[in-house]
């Protein structure tokens, strides 16, 4: 008893010099139990000298004969092996000796110990499994740890299972017919952990769980039930038959049980199954707390996206749970849930945005309400009869509080800003909200009111009134200029916007699809306005270095076509970091290229140390004609020392020139790579006349891949059907290349390569496009 | 891969208040925390049956497995990850530890008289958070051997203990 009390109050070791010595005497006096204890005492307060001190001791007793004295050594190892690794190392023969011990806990304790000593030598551990998994395991603890160390080491040997079964994989499923439960449960649920298990792999494991899930204990069902919701997220097919067990757990008297029966059902569940689950869930949902029900509703979701034609059903059920009682997190979740529904599957927006007004009606969370009146706004004025919703929208101006009210007024004016029939009723319903109680409310009618009911200039206002405006004001001492308000959005936010975003938001937060290169490339052109009138962008090139890497200016180009346009944006990044350049523009001598003409160019204002920039240059070239040609740049720019320590330019700037290198606008500029599915239906259905067969020797090529892929490049279209893979040592290839030519031709080519002996290549090449010119 | 290790091991009245406790783990730095932990465990899993079977519920990213019997409820708290069946395997051990050691009556009142016993079981089940022993012979066995010590001091051996040693003495020297 004394030792437990010593054990409690844990004295640092100068201070009890007295208690330690009597300690260290227990500890070979011939009771064991005093023995076991006085070293599990000693090894809690010791530190590193005392602990030098009695090590002879402690390797003595890990061998001891009796089995709780060599547990309490190896447990007090495991303990110090945080503390002082070193000195633990240096007793790994001894406890290698107790791994063969006979009393079964000792097996237990010392492979805990020994593993972790041996834990980065990955080659000792190995041999460590290998070792006992042929010898003989004692305990079911020892078992279950030679089962977990087991699937560490197929982990890290993962790298090279190309060929058959893992290793040790036939000892896991032996380990399945062990008598004790929790060498199989610990055995299945290795099994499933797998890296890329294959559903031959999984079948033994599923079998077992499967007949734990009618076991009469509820230790037993939970396990399994966990296991097999976590298996069918990766692979749902092959938890299907344990579909009928499943449903009966629905019933069952423990919550988490049902819960998660309820979740792995809704994820392998077909669309049959939809309806009959929907109507089990409604009575379950009754008897739930709110985090079990928070989990639910997020499986329903991706439910509905697997089977949207389910929608109807699904939403309804969504609407009716938010009709009852529940708490802020609940209700929030379903609103998400239906939010994100209605973005995805467009069959569902106008049920969906009914359900949420009428939830809007009673809701009693402001958060929810303001949210869903935003939604609104933005998804109301595109649907087909728009003015459905506004009076659920006005009743809300009248009859809630002062928050709910101003978002209602945001929403009305948003309505009659999109949709123009509905603006003189609107203007009726916003004036009478030039008389609330509130200010923010007033504030908000006026401004709507007034800007919308000026002339000219909609575009702008829609903007400045609904878009999101991105950079705050800071405070300064000049009074403000609107014109200092930069008009160019830069490139940054849209790139944040696609990091996060992998966990759709619902409501507020970016759309679930980060956009594409192309579109952003489009929205930032549009938004200059000398390009907005080019029209529609055929393609961007992906960016060119004209600069080498490390130099003062790192510049690359970025070729934008248009139909009778091509805008080059030049991206800089200056890397000085004692200067600040202005005026940034790109001078191009056309003279090469004949049938170019510049037509406009916009300089970048300012290019600080390390954040890029762009400028850009227009050319104006023939319509529909693919023309090609060279261009050669020169970087101008007013330089301006900055003093590193605070950042401040001087005032006065010397004017420099930098060259760039050389640019080509090629045939392959006008080429868009578009993937055809099958290619022999699409070459069939092209007009042979259009046809056109030639045939080249390309010269002498390192192998058939590396001339493979030079053609790719060089005419910019997109291989079909894995034809650009070459296998290695072939003497011959057929490589098939489909795209989109400028002026929306399709064209599809048929490459045949052959190599000779002295690596001569030569191709032939057919081409079939719709229009005979093109070719 | 680690060893299997518990969290704590609770045992509490049939109104949540504690019995006997020992935390393995340092999520609950402080005693109020412990206790509103306990306390919130405790309404959680009140309303359930667990006097048959063990039963089992995740809370709080834990896992607890529990038995209830007579006026005690006996808790086991373990890593999301951990094996469920393992720390059933501790719970039984000690569930059944603790009804050797007691002699068959185990209630409230018994558990109070003999916590020294209690608490003995509890430090040779778990060695700081690592599994020393499951079979619920050898634990009381040990527990036993600690407290009906011959030639410990009259001192270290409990009250009932001492009278029970004294009776014997007692009883000893009226037959001679």
């Amino acid at each position: 008893m004394v030792y437990v009390i010593i054990k409690e109050l844990s004295p640092s070791a100068d201070e009890v010099i007295i208690v330690t010595s009597s300690l260290m005497k227990d500890m070979t006096s011939k009771t064991d139990m005093y023995r076991a204890n006085a070293i599990r005492v000693l090894c809690q307060i010791t530190d590193g000298t005392l602990l030098t001190q009695i090590e002879r001791y402690l390797k003595q007793a890990i061998v001891d004969k009796n089995p709780v004295v060599a547990s309490a050594a190896l447990v007090s190892g495991i303990h110090l092996l945080q503390t002082n690794p070193e000195i633990v190392k240096r007793w790994s023969n001894e406890v290698q000796e107790a791994v063969q011990s006979r009393a079964a806990l000792v097996q237990f304790h010392a492979l805990a110990l020994l593993h972790q000593i041996r834990q980065n030598d990955r080659l000792a551990v190995n041999k460590l499994v290998s070792s006992l998994t042929r010898g003989s395991v004692r305990s079911p603890l020892a078992q279950c740890l030679l089962i977990r160390y087991t699937s560490q080491v197929i982990r890290e040997s993962a790298s090279n299972t190309q060929t058959g079964d893992r290793p040790f994989y036939d000892f896991l499923e032996g380990c399945l017919r062990h008598k004790a439960e929790m060498v199989i449960f610990e055995a299945a649920r290795a099994i499933t952990e797998l890296n890329g298990v294959t559903s031959r792999e999984l079948t033994p494991a599923i079998t077992v769980l499967q007949l734990f899930l009618s076991s009469t204990k509820p230790v037993l069902r939970f396990a399994a039930v966990r296991t097999l919701n976590k298996v069918a997220m990766t692979h749902p097919i092959a938890v299907t038959n344990c579909n009928i067990d499943m449903e009966s757990l629905i019933s069952d008297q423990n919550r988490s049980i049902a819960t998660l029966a309820i979740t792995t059902l809704l994820k392998t569940g077909n669309e049959s199954s939809v309806d009959r689950l929907m109507k089990q869930i409604t009575t379950f949902m009754s008897d739930i707390a709110d985090e079990f029900k928070i989990v639910v509703i997020e499986a329903i979701r991706s439910l509905c996206l697997k089977f949207p034609l389910k929608h109807r059903s699904l939403m309804n059920f969504l609407s009716n749970i938010l009709r009852e009682e529940g708490g802020f997190e609940y209700k929030k979740a379903i609103v998400d849930s239906i939010v994100i529904l209605i973005r995805d599957i467009p069959e569902a927006k106008e049920s969906g945005l009914l359900h949420l007004c009428e939830f809007i009606e009673d809701c009693e969370f402001t958060y929810l309400s303001t949210q869903i009146l935003h939604f609104l706004g933005i998804e109301g004025p595109k649907t087909s009869d728009p003015s459905k919703y506004i009076r659920y929208i006005y009743n809300r101006v009248h009859l809630e509080n002062a928050t709910v009210r101003a978002g209602a007024v945001s929403t009305l004016a948003k309505f009659g800003a999109m949709v123009d029939s509905l603006k003189p009723r609107i203007f009726v319903l916003l004036r009478r909200c030039l008389f609330d109680t509130d200010d923010e409310v007033r504030d908000r009618a006026t401004l709507y009111l007034n800007t919308l009911g000026a002339d000219g200039a909609v575009e702008d206002m829609k903007e400045f009134l609904f878009g999101s405006l991105d950079i705050p004001l800071e405070p300064s001492e000049e009074s403000f200029d609107i014109n200092s308000v930069p008009k160019e959005v830069k490139i940054q936010p849209l790139a944040e916007k696609k990091a996060p975003g992998k966990k759709p938001t619902g409501l507020g937060g970016p759309p679930p699809s980060p956009p594409s290169t192309i579109d952003a490339y489009e929205k930032l052109l549009s938004s200059i306005p000398e390009f907005a009138n080019f029209g529609k962008l055929f393609k961007s090139s992906a960016p060119v270095e004209l600069t080498e890497a490390e130099t003062e200016y790192a510049v690359n180009v970025v070729k934008h076509i248009f139909d009778g346009h091509v805008v080059f944006q030049y991206n800089c990044t200056n890397t000085i970091p004692e200067q600040l350049l202005e005026n940034v523009t790109v001078i191009v001598d056309a003279s090469e290229a004949e049938e170019f003409a510049e037509v406009a160019s916009k300089p970048l204002r300012s290019l600080p140390y390390d954040s890029p920039g762009q400028t850009f240059v227009a050319f104006e070239k023939p319509e529909g004609v693919p023309a090609v040609g060279k261009f050669s740049n020169m970087l101008r720019f007013i330089v301006k020392e900055v003093d590193p320590s605070t950042g401040e330019a001087e005032d006065d700037g010397v004017e420099d020139e930098y060259q760039l290198e050389e640019l080509e606008v090629v045939a392959a500029d006008y080429m868009l790579k578009v993937g055809v599915s099958n290619f022999r239906n699409a070459w069939e259905s092209m007009v042979p006349d259009c046809e056109r067969v030639d045939e080249y020797d390309l010269g002498p090529r390192e192998n058939l891949a590396e001339a493979v892929n030079a053609v790719i490049n060089l005419l910019g279209m997109q291989p079909c059907e894995g034809t650009e893979v070459v296998p290695s040592n072939s003497r011959s290839h057929t490589c098939l290349l489909s795209g989109v030519y400028i002026g929306n031709v399709k064209v599809l080519v048929r490459l045949q390569f052959g190599i000779d002996g002295p690596k001569d290549v030569a191709m032939k090449l057919a081409v079939r496009s719709e229009d005979e010119a093109v070719s | 891969e680690s060893c299997p290790s518990i969290k704590n091991i609770l045992l509490l009245d049939s109104e949540g208040n504690r019995v006997a406790v020992k935390y393995y783990s340092d999520e609950w730095p402080n005693n109020s925390v412990k206790e509103a932990f306990e306390k919130s465990l405790f309404t959680k899993t009140q309303k359930t049956n667990a006097r048959t079977e063990a039963e089992i519920a995740m809370f709080e990213s834990h896992i607890i497995v529990y038995k209830f019997v007579q006026d005690l409820h006996f808790f086991v708290t373990g890593a999301e990850n951990e094996n469920e069946l393992i720390l059933v395997t501790v719970l039984q051990g000690f569930f059944d530890a603790v009804g050797l050691l007691l002699r068959g009556t185990v209630d409230k009142k018994e558990a109070l008289e003999n916590l020294d016993l209690i608490l003995l079981c509890l430090d040779e089940i778990v060695d700081g958070g690592i599994i020393l022993e499951t079979d619920a012979n050898v634990i009381a066995g040990k527990v036993a051997s600690h407290s009906i010590d011959a030639a410990a001091a009259l001192s270290e051996q409990t009250i009932s203990q001492a009278l029970a040693t004294a009776r014997e003495h007692l009883a000893r020297s009226l037959l001679k």
